[in-house]
């Protein structure tokens, strides 16, 4: 149906005996493209298969009971995935947990606030910050971050909240803290720039007229910015979340691969990707396949945050180019 | 609802004006403190790169090969970095921009949304998994290989290319595709030769920036091409020596000698992919202004 449309005016064109070259030069392009465009579905595919198919043994020997225990022994091959599910989601939720009103912050900053002419300046540098290669913030975090973390901050948020489980008294310059860190180092420029683009969708009417009523620039803002942002904002979360939960090098480097579940986040700790990337070579088939599993796992939740997170934004994008 | 919530909100008290400025204050601040403290992150981790890493830069450090025990330097792994790149470049670049041209030449509504959609999808799913698949595909039954490391390079590149490529070509004036099928230009002609020429600086720098992310990705190639000799090695078939395994690995080790390696390497590596995204948005910038003079 839509070779028809496509070829139409050349069709017209090409009414009096114009070449065969171009009626195949058109067939041609639209089947090698199409090819192309059906690829991009088959390496999904594929990678969905392909982790399914080596997580099979490990899915059936130990089922649904594989998500709620926490022993992991290549020796013995009993393996389970709370821990790092625990260390996945710990390290996650905790950095959006700072990224997101950082990245609110930022976006409001660069929409309402910043004079005109530094807002592309200052968002390209944000941007820049999203290009640093995860192994290279890895680096920085176990060399510079860490320690710091471990001589300063660790102590100080112990001093101050210490009655909180979460900051325990023991310290450590790798572990889930420097995760956290790390990670919200990464998801502020995703989070930000999304949450940017949906500011800028909000009609000027509606701030003009909140800023009418005699409303502060903050007044305008809750009433009708973030409002109207919400789904767009929530969007942005769940990519934040998606890039946080998959990411394996940077917090292999800083978390510290210890097992266990720990409630203080100073200390070392693992996450399910960061499990995959120091233990798949050399892992015993019953030990690959569960890693396997760790990735079925990490599959599923990448593909629900960012299948979710993309509707709202085709949402976001149709409701601005309507109003 | 909203509105009238809001109206009330803004007039209903006389009394709390002096709050709401006090508040609105603290948010614009709040605000502002972000963006620095994003900012000063950027530099913090640009200037402890520049600082531990531009001393190592010396002619050996980039001529010699990696060494498990002496000094070495990193040349081996510059030069598998650079075959690796460059064959996921001819992978991915072509097909990613026949991808494009289809979502954005002769896709529907519901079929290009599709094919966008699973690009994105694409794109989020977690390289490491991405280093699974390859390593199911090609390195199971075999061993590890360059072919194996470029080729999950380029499932990394191929959405990134598709996806940029595709917005580019969307910004081709209406007006030109049809002067060109005017002229009496069939469909393939035109869009070879009119569209795609229209839009190449802005899918240059899709590609750029394409090649820019995969410079810097170290998971699929930690499970594909990580056991290689400490020698120059040209041959994608075997495992290829390459940058930022090298920083991965160095960066484990308890040995300040390798860690100032790493750091070096760092240093060289951030320096390529800034270069990188300043000449690919400059590139955009330009085609941007062309477009908008054309339209």
């Amino acid at each position: 149906m839509t070779t028809d449309a496509a070829t139409a005016p050349s069709s017209l064109l090409s009414g009096q005996g114009r070449g065969l070259v171009d009626r195949f030069g058109d067939r041609a392009l639209y089947l090698i493209t199409l090819l192309a465009a059906i690829l991009s579905g088959v390496i999904l595919g594929g990678i969905t298969y392909e982790v399914f198919k080596l997580a099979g043994s490990a899915i059936s020997k130990f089922g649904l009971g594989f998500l709620t225990t926490s022993n992991w022994d290549p020796v013995h091959e009993q393996f389970g995935a709370a821990q790092f599910i625990y260390g996945t989601a710990v390290s996650s939720f905790g950095a959006l947990l700072i990224a997101t009103p950082l990245s609110i912050a930022i976006a409001l900053f660069l929409t309402e606030l910043a004079p005109r002419r530094s807002r592309t300046p200052i968002a390209v540098l944000v941007e820049l910050l999203a290009g640093v290669p995860s192994v290279i913030l890895g680096l920085w975090g176990i060399l510079v971050l860490g320690p710091f973390l471990n001589d300063t901050v660790e102590p100080a948020l112990h001093a101050a909240l210490g009655w909180i489980p979460l900051f325990g008294g023991t310290y450590s310059p790798v572990g889930l803290f420097p995760a956290m860190v790390i990670l919200t180092i990464m998801t502020v420029p995703i989070v930000s720039s999304l949450t940017r683009e949906v500011f800028a969708t909000v009609p000027p009417s509606a701030k003009e007229g909140a800023l009418a009523l005699g409303g502060t620039r903050w007044d305008m803002m809750k009433t009708t910015v973030l409002p109207y942002s919400r789904p767009g904002i929530i969007a942005a979360v769940m990519l934040g979340l998606g890039r946080a939960v998959g990411e394996a090098i940077a917090v292999t480097q800083v978390i510290g691969g210890a097992p266990g579940i720990h409630a203080n986040i100073f200390i070392p700790a693992q996450t399910m990707a960061s499990q995959i990337a120091a233990q798949y070579q050399g892992a015993s088939p019953l030990n690959q396949s569960a890693l396997g599993y760790l990735a079925v796992v990490l599959l599923i939740l990448s593909l629900v945050f960012n299948g979710v997170a993309r509707l709202l934004v085709r949402g976001v994008q149709r409701r601005a180019k309507v109003s | 609802m909203e509105a009238s919530r809001s109206a009330q909100a803004l007039l209903g008290g006389g009394g709390n004006m002096r709050r709401r400025h006090a508040i609105n204050r603290a948010v614009e601040v709040s605000c502002w403190t972000a963006a620095l403290l994003a900012v000063a992150v950027l530099a913090i981790v640009l200037v402890s790169i520049a600082l531990k890493g531009a001393g190592e830069i010396n002619l050996d450090f980039l001529t010699q090969n990696t060494s498990s025990f002496g000094v070495g330097g990193i040349g081996n792994a510059l030069v598998g970095t650079g075959i690796l790149i460059g064959l996921a470049a001819l992978m991915a670049i072509p097909v990613g921009i026949l991808i494009a041209i289809y979502t954005s030449e002769f896709a529907g509504r519901r079929s290009g949304f599709v094919i966008r959609y699973v690009l994105d999808i694409l794109n989020g799913v977690p390289t490491i998994i991405t280093g699974i698949f390859v390593f199911a595909l090609l390195v199971v039954g075999h061993q590890q290989s360059g072919w194996a490391g470029a080729v999950g390079l380029a499932i990394v590149m191929l959405p990134l290319v598709a996806r940029s490529c595709h917005e580019v070509l969307t910004l081709v004036p209406g007006h030109v595709k049809e002067a060109g099928l005017a002229l009496g230009a069939s469909r393939w002609r035109t869009t070879l030769s009119v569209t795609v020429p229209t839009a190449l600086s802005g899918m240059i720098t899709g590609a750029l920036l394409a090649v820019a992310r995969a410079v810097g990705e170290t998971a699929p190639l930690l499970l594909v091409t990580s056991i290689y000799p400490d020698l120059l090695v040209t041959d994608p078939s075997q495992p290829l020596p390459n940058v930022t395994v090298t920083i991965f690995r160095y960066s484990e080790t308890p040995d300040p000698v390798k860690h100032a390696q790493a750091w070096g390497a760092a240093f060289i590596l951030i320096l390529f992919v800034l270069a990188l995204s300043i000449v690919a948005r400059s590139l955009s910038a330009r085609m941007r202004r062309r477009l908008g003079a054309a339209r």
